[in-house]
């Protein structure tokens, strides 16, 4: 238990730390340290609970319910305040609706005197644990080097980094609070600490758009608070006893549990950027890269998933789960389609996230062994490629002064080891034998034998969602490798912090793909085997050899390159038997020197922003309104399906 | 049927047969291609094992690259192209199977992007958009595999009682609509062509020389009889004869097409894919809980 308080505490602390020290070498080397151990604290918890399945913990302290409603008052304060300072009063609104909410029951049902199993951990836990302790360390460790080159880039911008350390470690805290709760009082208020500090690391330019970008954020983030606080206060009115505890509230009658789940999974929705929320990930790229890499990989977005994928067997086989997955499932097809036309690095990466996550919430909709089998190595893999993609953008995007993906034409010749490192976050996020497609190919397993028809519906629609992957992450592949002609590479492409995290990172892409069936049979096969009590192995022996044998080849293809580099002979390309000079450039017909441009295709025509994401938003809209009808007109009976 | 069955009990033979012979009957499928091809056009055609000649022509002539890691991936587009097809004639998994195609052909795109040259650039992009294309009506047959044989190994559906095109007749053709963008045939030979009329020089393979390019056409003779043996699944062991006539005809009917049709825009057969693998492909699955 003390290991998990500590990780729950440390990075709180660490961070308060951080407000207090001056910008210098010696912060940054505090904040590397702090990272660090939060990291090992991680691997510790790994050691210490491995094995061991579901724990509970509780505490016995008259202080910390004082201490927890005090907190949510003073979050929800905070927002009110805020809001009205810079008159988003819709905000205000929403903000003090979830205050009236919880303090009415607070007041009426008083569900903190209760006490029960406040802490838990599991192998999902766990894992969850070990990618915030992991991938948000060496995003803190990337974010010392990169701050430092942000503030001289930005000079107009105010340095505000002790506040950005802060809220970075405030993160992490807070993520290892939502995945350790088992209150789902206390996962609430971690839950808000969340959405607090992405809305203030969003607005970290303190510039227009950064503040107009994180106020709608905190907006749909409040939407999904106000469903969350709805969840708590219907738990307490229509429940008895314990259900507040999540490991009841999964197994109370469908008529609690599934209401529950469709209000938190709601907040979830919202929280994971998935339609029709999902225009606030996209706006959080004016935030600095660290942020972006830490919202998109191992926090904010992944407590969303973790709430849907936790209510996953609530799920299973009934039309609210159904509800949900095709929402996933529209998202992770219109996102893949926007990611197309989308030329701005970020962007692409953002829409990603969201088709990725979309993927997820379709699986924890099914919510069979094998969906949420998947849904768990989808969390996983997206974690780590998509934390170091966005690294790497990040450090490409300080030396090239552009985030576009037109601008990094060649970049394997100019900046080779970052280029490299990209190649193989990208080819993590959709090849064959990669994580995402492994867990792709489970999603297919899962969705074929989900609920008929929409078992079907669902494949058709990640049928064409992939081959919409496989196009946008090819061209910016192929971006990377277009060298027009040899040029010589960066003497240095980031600073030491940022080599270092994306490295690790790299690594990290590359051990999962290849330990995957490890962490499969030792910590996701036990925690679905208990929470669905079945023993069944889900990855059969000869397909985990042959995805094994892929990647070795894979990695192992490379040393052909000392064989094709021998006997060659090196010719320019063919420009039509034109003139050509360096660089592609060429004789034009009116005797000037032309030069050669590429670029990739976007079909803006076809998968404008614009347009699906209305599409999207509407679509998704309808069903959520049409859920809603439907529970609120069955929700005093036992059972709503 | 013992034979089969002999092949069917040991896996690795059908992997061997094919890495072996595929070569030799894809040279031939080419060789009799080329040779009805020339006599639609009123000429006489080369000798049927042309197609081999070239290949084995072109891995003696002097190695021409722009940069030298432009090998590497073609090398790769083999490696998984031969992965491809070993792992369907083993009977394996069939998405795995369709993944490991996917990889192979990213692979070749990005090898022409590694060009760095403008018609390869083309051409990637242009092979980029067919496999968007082609991508989907892929998946949603091995899906329907599944929904009738109730497995995705590749054994199980070839060994199906019952002929699969009696149960899946609009994912059938809907494959075959694909085909023709897999075979490189007009009016789909959008990225590069077999025919010399092709308005981005050599497309996708402008850059590929000697044995780079001898690389690039020996893994589409090991595509062909792949793609090939996946319309196959249709017939299976319950129909084998009938498959293999009906197989043939349908490539008669891809060479005649190529000759009478003229390359359209690739927006149109990306879109003209995606409807039709909607209408028939989507459609036919739904109808499987219908019926």
């Amino acid at each position: 238990m003390e290991s998990i308080i500590f990780l729950i505490l440390f990075p709180l602390f660490a961070g308060l730390l951080m407000l207090v020290l001056p910008n210098n070498g010696l912060r940054d080397t505090i904040v590397k340290a702090a990272a660090v151990v939060t990291c090992l604290g991680s691997i510790y918890l790994l050691f210490e609970y491995f094995g061991r399945g579901q724990v509970f913990f509780s505490i016995e302290s008259a202080l910390i319910d004082p201490i927890i409603v005090a907190a949510e008052l003073a979050i929800g304060l905070f927002i009110i305040g805020i809001s009205v300072k810079h008159k988003k009063y819709l905000i205000t609104v929403l903000a003090a609706l979830q205050l009236l909410i919880m303090g009415y029951t607070e007041i009426v049902f008083q569900p903190t005197h209760m006490s029960g199993y406040d802490l838990f951990i599991d192998e999902f836990s766990l894992i969850m644990a070990l990618i915030i302790g992991i991938i948000g360390s060496l995003i803190c460790v990337y974010a010392t080097g990169y701050m430092r080159d942000y503030q001289s880039h930005h000079k107009d911008t105010p340095d505000n980094r002790p506040l950005f350390f802060f809220l970075m470690f405030l993160f992490l805290s807070a993520m290892f609070g939502i995945v350790f709760s088992n209150n789902i009082m206390w996962l609430f208020l971690f839950w808000e600490i969340t959405t607090l500090c992405s809305f203030l690391l969003i607005a970290y330019a303190r510039d227009e758009v950064s503040w107009k970008n994180g106020f709608w954020a905190l907006l749909l983030n409040t939407v999904g608070g106000v469903a969350f606080a709805g969840a708590i206060f219907f738990v307490n009115a229509y429940s008895t006893g314990n259900d507040i505890y999540l490991n009841e509230l999964l197994k109370a009658s469908p008529g609690v549990a599934l209401v529950a789940a469709a209000f938190i999974g709601f907040a979830g929705l919202t929280k994971s950027a998935q339609l029709p929320f999902s225009s606030w990930l996209v706006g959080a790229m004016v935030a600095p890269t660290p942020v972006s890499a830490l919202l998109h990989s191992s926090t904010m977005v992944k407590a969303g998933v973790y709430v849907i994928v936790r209510f996953a067997p609530v799920f299973e086989g009934n039309l609210v789960g159904i509800t949900f997955a095709v929402i996933g499932a529209l998202t992770f097809l219109v996102a893949s389609g926007i990611a197309i036309s989308q030329s701005n690095a970020k962007k692409v990466l953002a829409y990603s996230t969201i088709a990725n996550l979309g993927l997820v919430v379709a699986c924890a909709g099914i919510g069979t062994e094998e969906a949420v089998w998947a849904a768990i190595l989808l969390i996983i893999f997206h974690a780590v490629a998509k934390s170091l993609l966005f690294l790497s953008v990040g450090s490409v995007e300080h030396k090239k002064h552009s985030r576009d993906i037109e601008d990094m034409g060649g970049l394997i010749a100019t900046m080779p080891k970052i280029a490299l490192m990209m190649l193989i976050g990208m080819a993590g996020m959709f090849l064959a034998p990669f994580g995402m497609l492994i867990s792709k190919w489970a999603s297919i397993h899962a969705f074929v034998n989900a609920m008929p028809p929409f078992g079907m519906l669902l494949i058709a629609i990640i049928a064409y969602g992939s081959g919409m992957t496989v196009f946008f992450w090819t061209k910016w592949m192929g971006r990377l490798i277009e060298v027009k002609s040899e040029s010589n590479p960066l003497k240095e492409e980031a600073s030491g912090a940022e080599m270092s995290a994306i490295y690790s990172l790299g690594g990290l892409t590359v051990f999962a793909c290849l330990l995957f069936p490890l962490i499969s049979s030792t910590m996701i096969e036990p925690y679905i085997n208990t929470v669905y009590n079945t023993a069944s192995h889900l990855l059969s022996l000869n397909n985990m050899l042959i995805m094994l044998m892929m990647i070795v080849l894979v990695i192992l293809l490379p040393l052909s390159l000392s064989h094709f580099a021998k006997g060659r002979t090196l010719k320019p390309q063919y420009m039509g038997g034109r003139a050509t000079g360096d660089d592609l450039r060429f004789l034009g017909s009116m005797g000037i020197m032309k030069e050669t441009e590429f670029s990739n295709y976007y079909f803006d025509d076809i998968f404008g922003e614009e347009k699906l994401n209305k599409i999207g938003n509407w679509m998704t809209i309808l069903l959520l309104v049409v859920l809603f009808i439907l529970i609120s007109l069955f929700l005093p009976l036992e059972v709503v399906m | 049927m013992s034979f089969m069955q002999f092949i069917f009990d040991n896996p690795w033979i059908g992997v061997l047969l094919f890495i072996i012979l595929s070569p030799f009957v894809g040279g031939i499928i080419f060789g009799l291609d080329r040779i009805i091809t020339a006599r639609m056009q009123g000429r006489v055609g080369p000798p049927v094992l042309q197609p081999i000649y070239d290949i084995l022509k072109l891995f003696e002539k002097e190695k021409m690259v722009v940069h030298e890691s432009q090998n590497f991936w073609i090398f790769g587009y083999l490696v998984f192209i031969i992965i491809t097809g070993a792992l369907f004639f083993a009977g394996s998994d069939i998405l795995l199977v369709i993944f490991a195609l996917t990889l192979a052909h990213v692979f070749l795109i990005l090898g022409a992007f590694s060009s760095g040259s403008p018609y390869a650039h083309i051409g990637a992009e242009r092979e980029l958009i067919q496999l968007m294309a082609v991508e989907p009506m892929i998946i949603i047959a091995a899906v329907g595999f599944y929904e009738v044989t109730k497995s995705f190994n590749t054994s199980d559906i070839i060994t199906f009682a019952d002929p699969l095109i009696l149960t899946l007749p609009g994912i059938f053709i809907g494959c075959i609509y694909i085909l023709t963008v897999k075979l490189r045939k007009s009016p789909f030979d959008i990225s590069t062509s077999h025919h010399a009329h092709q308005e981005l020089v050599k497309g996708l393979n402008t850059e590929f020389a000697g044995s780079t390019l001898a690389m690039v056409e020996l893994a589409h003779l090991y595509e062909t009889v792949f793609l090939l043996g996946f319309l196959f699944l249709f017939f299976g062991m319950a129909a084998p004869i009938v498959g293999i006539i009906v197989i043939a005809i349908i490539y008669l009917i891809e060479i005649f097409v190529d000759n009478a049709t003229a390359r359209v825009k690739w927006g149109f057969m990306f879109k003209s894919c995606w409807v039709i693998t909607a209408v028939v492909g989507v459609l036919n699955l739904m109808a499987l809980y219908i019926i």
